[in-house]
């Protein structure tokens, strides 16, 4: 009984559901961005996140990179626990001044060769946050930003665009840590 | 025999009624609340400042009726409500640090938002000078013996919201947790202040961006009832609509994202699944996945054709056809009940004292829910159950979001059939004159509070509650005697927002 269950809950997403064609992009568009990685870094790209006063939006979309339709993962793409283990910091939000300091160390933390990718409106210019007593207003006032993904929150697939771009750069040598 | 806000309220000038009535008491007046709210005759809605005036939102416990009482303080001072009702501590160290209206004899003056960065102090009141060297925040003292401390925070291992945890444990179990909290402060009430309302209703959807429905539609809310605004009704039905998809695709997260905090991680692939489903419904039908911006003052900005409306309704189904499999799964797997049973108890008496709502107050035997409570409509006219349970664990808050979203479903199915046709949006007009509104709406998390005033058309002093205002120092109790390995279990069934109480 347990048994059947788990083939039913396994197999319904991929047999059941014809792609639809977005489906068939993103899966191609991640095909490409696991191809990048590779070439750059061998098996995988590491990201560590740091939400640096995000609204949180920014997180949901970041987590739903990982579920099942995304799966970010299979391409070699991981969110590890330390920036020590990281070659990407992925941050969001506007950086509020309360976040300033930790943001920074954990930069500091991270290995080179490194890149930041900033996710979200706010982390450009803080956004609608601009101007807030509160608020540094943008990642690049802190710590140097190597791609920007906008949207307000970036859905998952303008987030492996973006990942893509920012590999692509790194292979051509324009961008250089 | 006249309730005891009518007690309270009498021979008051009222200020507002728009909905509910907002009086200025004296200190007196003031204390007797503090006193009520410690006997739990009245709930704290909230508690909020102005430069020189403290504001405090209760309900009746009972009868459901609501006031505001303020009390002025030209010298910038005020009875701590603290002192006598926990709930009201944070909320008051708060109030202190934007407004620099300190509540005599709060026990702990210790800043809250305020960690020194600012370059100023009490940004929101009579700005004044940095102190020079801000004093180092000091935890709570811990005396005993092979005690030991954990420091967490502000960035965590996993992608979730900046905040500090300080543990003490003794060996492996949880002594005391002390949260520390405020590294999300964007300073949004700051932001509001003098802002029209098409920038102010951004603004409150981005308040806590899991809630951005809930925010836009309490700010909305409010902002008509000190407009006088009425909404069309298929707005109106809409806005319950988008309320109910970001509540089910909210919930369907965290029952995955707590059993994968149980090492479990097929229920969060398969609810993950099911959670996008609803956000790719959600962008088919109202254009952005999180519904973000759709609710605005006097209706809705933007309509839900056929081919939305059918893409919602297979969504259902495919829920309908998949999750009872997985609430199969969460019932009868002994080794995940282990984790979520008799972990992280609340106790309904916690739960009453602070009014904490959503699945925290639900599972801990607190029924409010301001939907069936306050009965706005279109809830009124609406069938569905508010789930309740006593247990107060782990367990009972994942029930509660478990029939939550059955409660969901059946509410869409509902609404898509009885949708009203008609205009989606009331212009919201120029009002010179001073106008105050107050709105209180069920979020996926709890009740969210929103209390303005406008003058000539625009913000003059917005304050937004977050339902986790009361729910976060709940957290710190819940966790006790508990091991420090089961913490990530307990935060995320309680999944309280950083950025909503940050502000
Ligand atoms: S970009 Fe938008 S969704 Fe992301 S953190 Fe900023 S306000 Fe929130």
């Amino acid at each position: 009984m347990r048994k059947l269950l788990f083939q039913s809950l396994f197999r319904q997403p991929f047999t059941e559901q014809a792609p639809s064609p977005d489906e068939a992009a993103l899966s191609e568009l991640a095909t490409a961005v696991g191809r990048a990685a590779r070439r750059r870094l061998g098996r995988s790209l590491s990201i560590r996140e740091v939400d640096a006063g995000s609204c949180n939006g920014c997180e949901l979309e970041i987590h739903a990179l990982n579920n099942a339709y995304y799966d970010v993962e299979r391409f070699g793409l991981r969110f590890v626990a330390s920036p020590r283990h990281a070659d990407v910091l992925m941050v969001t939000g506007p950086v509020t001044q309360n976040m300033r300091a930790a943001l920074e160390r954990t930069y500091q933390a991270v290995p080179d060769p490194k890149w930041v990718v900033a996710i979200g409106d706010c982390a450009r210019d803080g956004g609608c946050f601009a101007g807030s007593y509160a608020v540094v207003g943008g990642v690049g006032a802190v710590v140097p930003v190597d791609l920007h993904i906008p949207g307000c929150p970036p859905t998952p697939t303008a987030m492996l665009k973006g990942l893509l771009a920012l590999l692509e750069r790194v292979d051509n040598g324009s961008v250089t840590p | 025999m006249p309730s005891l806000l009518d007690r309270i309220l009498e021979g008051r000038q009222i200020q507002q009624r728009r909905p509910w009535p907002r009086a200025v008491v004296g200190a007196h007046l003031w204390k007797f609340v503090a006193n009520e709210l410690a006997q739990g005759r009245l709930n704290l809605l909230g508690l909020w400042g102005e430069p020189s005036t403290v504001h405090m939102a209760i309900m009746e416990e009972g009868t459901a009726e609501i006031a505001i009482v303020s009390l002025d303080c030209p010298d910038h001072a005020y009875p701590s409500v603290g002192l006598h009702h926990p709930p009201a501590l944070r909320l008051e160290r708060a109030a202190n640090d934007l407004f620099g209206l300190s509540a005599e004899g709060l026990p702990d003056t210790r800043p809250w938002l305020d960690h020194g960065n600012w370059g100023m102090r009490f940004p929101l009141g009579d700005r004044v000078s940095a102190l020079p060297q801000p004093a180092p925040y000091r935890f709570l003292p811990v005396q005993g013996d092979g005690m030991h401390q954990i420091a967490v925070g502000p960035v965590h291992a996993g992608i979730i919201e900046p905040g500090h945890f300080r543990f003490t444990a003794s060996g492996e179990t949880v002594v005391r947790l002390e949260q520390r909290l405020g590294y999300a402060h964007k300073g949004i009430e700051g932001l509001m202040a003098g802002a029209d309302l098409d920038r102010a209703v951004q603004l409150a959807g981005r308040v806590s961006g899991d809630s951005t429905v809930a925010y836009a539609y309490a700010f909305s809310k409010a902002a008509e009832a000190a407009l006088e605004l009425v909404v069309p009704d298929r707005a109106v039905w809409l806005r319950a609509l988008l309320a109910e998809l970001e509540r089910l695709a909210n919930h369907l997260g965290d029952i995955g994202a707590i059993c994968n905090d149980a090492s479990f991680a097929l229920m969060h692939a398969h609810c993950s699944v099911l959670r996008e489903s609803v956000l790719r419904a959600a962008n088919t039908a109202f254009g952005h996945r999180l519904m973000r911006d759709v609710i605005v003052p006097g209706g809705v900005a933007r309509d839900l054709n056929d081919e939305g409306k059918a893409t919602i309704q297979a969504t259902l189904d495919n829920i309908r056809l998949r999750f009872p499999a997985l609430v199969e799964l969460y019932d009868n797997t002994a080794s995940l009940q282990d984790r979520t049973v008799d972990t992280g108890v609340l106790k309904p008496a916690l739960a009453r004292q602070y009014a904490a709502g959503g699945y925290v107050g639900r599972g801990s035997g607190r029924s409010f829910d301001a939907r069936r409570t306050l009965a706005y409509p279109p809830y009124d006219g609406l069938r569905f159950e508010v789930p309740v349970l006593n247990e107060g664990d782990v367990n009972a808050r994942v029930w509660i979001r478990v029939r939550e979203v059955e409660q969901s479903l059946s509410l869409i199915d509902q609404m898509l059939d009885r949708l009203p046709k008609g205009p989606l949006r009331t212009p919201a007009g120029r009002q010179a004159e001073v106008r105050e509104g107050m709105a209180v709406v069920e979020g996926f998390r709890g009740d969210v509070l929103v209390w303005l005033r406008l003058r000539d058309g625009r913000i003059e002093r917005c304050h937004l509650r977050d339902p986790s205002w009361f729910q976060w120092p709940l957290l710190e109790a819940a966790i006790e005697n508990n091991i420090v390995a089961d913490f990530p279990l307990c935060n995320k069934s309680f999944n309280c927002s950083y950025s909503g109480q940050d502000l």
